[in-house]
C-alpha cells in the first residue's frame, strides 16, 4: 500500500491516544519481555570465547571471532619508534579529545592518533543530550539510582559514583570552552527528561548536542597544538616485557606503512562495535565502529566486562531505504512522541528504558502488528506530528532541526507524517574493564568511553554516554599525565602477541581472521 | 498472515531496482537508482577511506560536489545523505587548505574585536552569496559572516548550530574567508564570554565538594543487593 494510506491510522488515532497513559512494566514483566524479545537473549547468536582473559565467557559470534583473531604484525617487525610521547591517545571522538586535552593541559607531550579524521566518531552524532544532575530537585545520588536501575543493577558502583559526581564540573568545563547548552529564561541550564530517568537531567544543544560538543573539543585540540596522527589505524599495542603497555603500532591508511609510537601510557578511546552488524542489525554507528580497541586490549591481557550485552536503540529508521539504521533521536519520545503499531495502538510507555522499548517493538513486529517494507524490513510508527499537535505548530522543526533536515532530503516531512522505526544496533554496553582512573588490569593501558565496560551495567541509560566520555576521558588523561612525570619509557616488545599466538595454537589456532577490522568491507567485489 | 499483508509499504524501487548511469569523478558507472552517493562508490568497487565518517549526516567528512543531468549548476551535498539519480555526476571535495586561527578561548580580552585580528579577512565579504548557496545544511552563511563582523555573536551561534564543518563554504569564497571557522570562533566566544553563568550549576558543584550527599552515599553504598533493589524501587 501507499505509505500515506498506511500512515492514516496514526493520524486517526492520535486524539484518542493523547488521552491514554501507558503504565511502565513491573520489574517481573519487564524481565520476561526482555528475555523473550531482546536480541541479547538470542542464544544462537552467542558462543563462548575460546581463550584469552575472558575464556569461556559468552559473547556474540562476530565479536568472539575478532577477539580470537590474529595480529597483522609479524613477530619480528621493526619496532623502531617514529614518534615518542608521554601519553598516546588512540581515538578522536569525545573520550579521545577529552583525554588528550587533559593530558596536554597537565604539561606532558601528548599525541592523538585516529584512524579517520579528528572527530569522526559516534560522539558527533549524539542527539539526545548529556545527563548531569544540575536541577535543584535532582541530585548525583538520584542520577546514580536511575542509572543503576537502567543497567539492571549490574553497574560497577565505584565507576558510576565517580561519573555522576564529576558530571557538574564537566558541564562547567564545557561551558568555559564555549559549548552552548540550552538555557532556561533565568540563565540556568535547561534540562529535559530522558528515558528511564526519574528527573529531567538531559543537557542539550537542540538536537545537536554531540555535534556542538565535538565542534568545540576538536577546535580546542587544534588550538592547543596537540600532535595529531590522522588516518592512522592502531593495529597492535606494544608491551614493555613486564606486562605493561609501552606504545602502539599504526597503519597509515594513506600509504599502508607502519608507524611505531613509543608512549609511557596509552589511552584507548576507540569506541564501539556497531559496524560489526551483529545479528544482522543495521546500525546507527559511524564508519569506524569496528571494536578495534577491544581486540587490541584483549590481546594484551586486558579483561573485558559485560561483553554479552549490547544496546539496540529503539528508534532506527526503517524507511526510506537510504536512512536504514540511522537514528531517530530519543528526544522525540522525551517530548511525548508515541510509538504506534499497525492497528493504531500504543504498546509501551515510550519513556521506559531502551532495552524495554526495543523489546516491545520487536514483540509487536514478531506478533504481526508491524508495518513491513518491500525490502523485507519491518517497523512501527513513531508519531512525530503529535509533537506539533501537543506543543503547537513548529515544535518539531524548532526542537529537532537535524531530524527534520535528514528526512526532508528524501522528501519526508516528519512534522506532518509519522516515521517508521525499528531497533538499530547502537551501543556496546560492556567493554574493557577499568578502574575509577580508567586504567585496565594492564599497567599503563587506559580505556575511556564506549570501549570501556562496567559503568553502564547491562543497559546504558540515555544521555549517560556523553558524560561517560568526558568523565573518563578526563580521568584517564590526568592519571596518565600525572604518572608520566615520574617514569621512563618502557622497552618496545611484541611479547604479548607471541604469547597470544601460542595460546591460540593450543586452542586449535585463531579464528582465521586478522583483527582489528579497522573498516567494514562495504566495497562490492566486482 | 492475510491481515499483515495489508501493512506493506509500496517500494517499487526496491522490488525492481532500476540501474542508472552516473559519473563518479568523471568515470561512468551503472548503479541502482536511489542508493546514497557513498553507497554508489562502494557499489562501483571503490574503497573509500578519506571521505566517510559518521554516515549519519553530522560529521561533514563526505562533502561532495554534484550536478544533475543537463543542469549546468554544480551543487553540494553530504555523500551519505544524497540519493543518486540517472545522469548525475559527482566528485568528493578534497580536504581544503583553509587557514584556521588558533586562540586561547578563555583568555580573550575583547572577543568581538579579536575577531578582526584572528580573521582579518572576515570583513572583506563581497556579498556574492556563494557560501550560502554552497551550504548543504541550508545555513544563511553570508548573513552569518556579516552578523559576526557587526558583533551579533548570539545570532551567529544560533544560525550555525546546524553547521557540520564540511567546509564547502570555503573554496567558493572570493574573499578567502572560511565562514565555518569564523562562525566556530564566534560561537565559542559567545558561549565562553557572552552567556550568563548558570548559578544552579555552581551551587551543585559546591554541594558535592562540601560533602552534602555523603550521608546518602554512605547509606546506599552499604546496602546489600536486596536492600539496594528495594531502595531503587522507591525512586520514581
Amino acid at each position: 500500500m501507499d505509505i500515506h494510506a498506511l500512515q492514516q491510522i496514526v493520524h486517526k488515532t492520535r486524539d484518542v491516544r493523547r488521552k491514554q497513559t501507558i503504565p511502565k512494566f513491573s520489574p517481573a514483566d519487564r524481565d520476561q519481555l526482555i528475555h523473550k524479545y531482546h536480541p541479547d537473549f538470542r542464544a544462537s547468536a552467542y558462543r563462548p570465547i575460546k581463550f584469552g582473559p575472558n575464556e569461556g565467557d559468552k559473547t556474540v559470534v562476530e565479536l568472539a571471532t575478532l577477539l580470537e583473531g590474529d595480529s597483522s604484525i609479524q613477530d619480528n617487525a621493526d619496532l623502531t619508534p617514529q614518534y615518542s610521547c608521554d601519553v598516546l591517545v588512540i581515538g578522536g571522538g569525545g573520550a579521545g579529545c577529552a583525554a588528550a586535552l587533559h593530558a596536554h593541559g597537565s604539561g606532558v607531550k601528548t599525541i592523538l592518533a585516529t584512524k579517520l579524521r579528528l572527530g569522526d566518531s559516534n560522539s558527533v552524532m549524539a542527539q539526545g543530550g548529556m545527563q548531569i544532575s544540575v536541577a535543584p530537585e535532582d541530585s548525583p545520588v538520584t542520577h546514580f539510582i536511575d542509572t543503576l536501575k537502567g543497567g539492571h543493577m549490574e553497574n560497577d558502583h565505584a565507576l558510576l559514583k565517580v561519573m555522576v559526581e564529576d558530571g557538574p564540573s564537566i558541564a562547567k568545563w564545557l561551558l568555559e570552552l564555549g559549548v552552548l547548552f540550552d538555557r532556561q529564561a533565568d540563565g540556568n541550564l535547561h534540562v529535559k527528561k530522558g528515558g528511564g530517568s526519574s528527573k529531567p537531567r538531559l543537557l542539550t544543544c537542540s538536537d545537536y548536542t554531540g555535534l556542538e560538543i565535538m565542534r568545540v573539543l576538536k577546535d580546542e585540540v587544534i588550538n592547543q597544538k596537540i600532535q595529531l596522527l590522522e588516518f592512522a589505524a592502531a593495529v597492535e599495542l606494544l608491551s614493555d616485557g613486564q606486562g605493561a603497555c609501552s606504545g602502539a603500532i599504526f597503519r597509515d591508511l594513506d600509504n599502508q606503512r607502519h608507524v611505531v609510537v613509543a608512549a609511557k601510557s596509552v589511552i584507548l578511546a576507540t569506541g564501539g562495535i556497531g559496524r560489526l552488524h551483529i545479528q544482522g542489525f543495521p546500525t546507527s554507528n559511524h564508519y569506524g565502529a569496528t571494536g578495534d580497541g577491544l581486540c587490541l586490549a584483549y590481546r594484551m591481557g586486558a579483561k573485558l566486562a559485560h561483553v554479552d550485552t549490547f544496546q539496540y536503540h529503539p528508534s532506527g529508521a526503517v524507511y526510506p531505504e537510504q536512512l536504514i539504521g540511522a537514528l531517530v533521536t530519543e528526544g522525540i519520545r522525551s517530548e511525548g512522541g508515541h510509538l504506534v503499531n499497525a492497528k493504531g495502538d500504543r504498546f509501551v510507555n515510550e519513556l521506559d528504558t531502551r532495552d524495554v522499548v526495543s523489546s516491545s517493538i520487536i514483540r509487536e513486529c514478531e506478533e504481526g502488528r508491524g508495518i513491513r517494507t518491500m525490502s523485507g524490513r519491518v517497523g512501527v510508527w513513531l508519531d512525530t506530528p503529535l509533537l506539533d499537535a501537543e506543543h503547537g505548530p513548529g515544535t518539531v522543526e524548532k526542537h529537532f532541526p537535524a531530524m527534520m533536515m535528514q528526512f526532508e532530503r528524501f522528501g519526508i516531512d516528519i512534522s506532518k507524517d509519522p516515521v517508521l522505526i525499528y531497533p538499530t544496533l547502537h551501543y556496546q554496553n560492556g567493554g574493557v574493564k577499568i578502574d575509577t582512573n580508567s586504567e585496565t588490569n594492564v599497567k599503563n593501558l587506559f580505556v575511556a568511553g564506549e570501549a570501556s565496560g562496567g559503568l553502564h551495567g547491562r543497559n546504558r541509560l540515555m544521555g549517560n554516554s556523553l558524560l561517560d566520555l568526558m568523565v573518563f576521558g578526563k580521568r584517564s588523561g590526568l592519571t596518565a599525565a600525572g604518572r608520566a612525570k615520574s617514569m621512563k619509557h618502557g622497552s618496545l616488545t611484541l611479547g604479548h602477541v607471541r604469547q597470544f599466538r601460542a595460546e591460540a595454537k593450543r586452542h586449535g589456532n585463531a579464528s582465521g581472521v586478522i583483527s582489528p577490522m579497522i573498516l567494514p568491507a562495504y566495497t562490492r567485489k566486482v | 498472515m492475510a491481515q499483515e499483508d495489508v501493512n506493506v509499504i509500496d517500494q517499487p524501487e526496491v522490488m525492481k531496482p532500476r540501474m542508472v548511469t552516473i559519473e563518479i569523478a568523471g568515470k561512468k558507472v551503472d548503479v541502482p537508482e536511489g542508493i546514497t552517493v557513498v553507497k554508489a562508490m562502494w557499489y562501483a568497487g571503490m574503497d573509500v577511506v578519506r571521505g566517510v565518517g559518521c554516515l549519519g549526516g553530522f560529521c561533514g567528512a563526505c562533502a561532495t560536489y554534484y550536478r544533475t543531468k543537463d543542469d549546468p549548476k554544480v551543487r553540494t551535498c553530504l555523500a551519505c545523505q544524497m540519493a543518486v539519480q540517472d545522469g548525475m555526476s559527482f566528485t568528493m571535495m578534497p580536504p581544503f587548505p583553509a587557514r584556521k586561527a588558533t586562540y586561547e578561548i578563555q583568555h580573550l580580552q575583547d572577543p568581538k574585536q579579536d575577531l578582526f585580528n584572528l580573521y582579518p579577512e572576515a570583513p572583506l565579504c563581497r556579498n556574492c552569496n556563494a557560501c550560502t548557496e554552497a551550504c548543504p545544511q541550508k545555513i544563511d552563511v553570508r548573513e552569518g559572516v556579516w552578523k559576526a563582523v557587526f558583533g551579533d555573536f548570539k545570532s551567529v551561534s544560533e544560525m550555525f548550530m546546524d553547521c557540520v564543518m564540511c567546509g564547502m563554504c570555503t573554496p567558493v569564497c572570493i574573499a578567502d574567508i572560511a565562514p565555518n571557522l569564523v562562525a566556530l570562533y564566534v560561537s565559542r566566544a559567545q558561549g565562553a564570554h557572552f552567556t550568563d553563568k548558570p548559578v544552579g550549576l555552581d551551587a551543585r558543584i559546591k554541594e558535592i565538594q562540601d560533602g552534602r550527599y555523603n550521608d546518602e552515599w554512605n547509606k546506599i553504598l552499604k546496602m546489600n543487593e536486596k536492600e539496594l533493589a528495594e531502595h531503587c524501587a522507591t525512586v520514581k
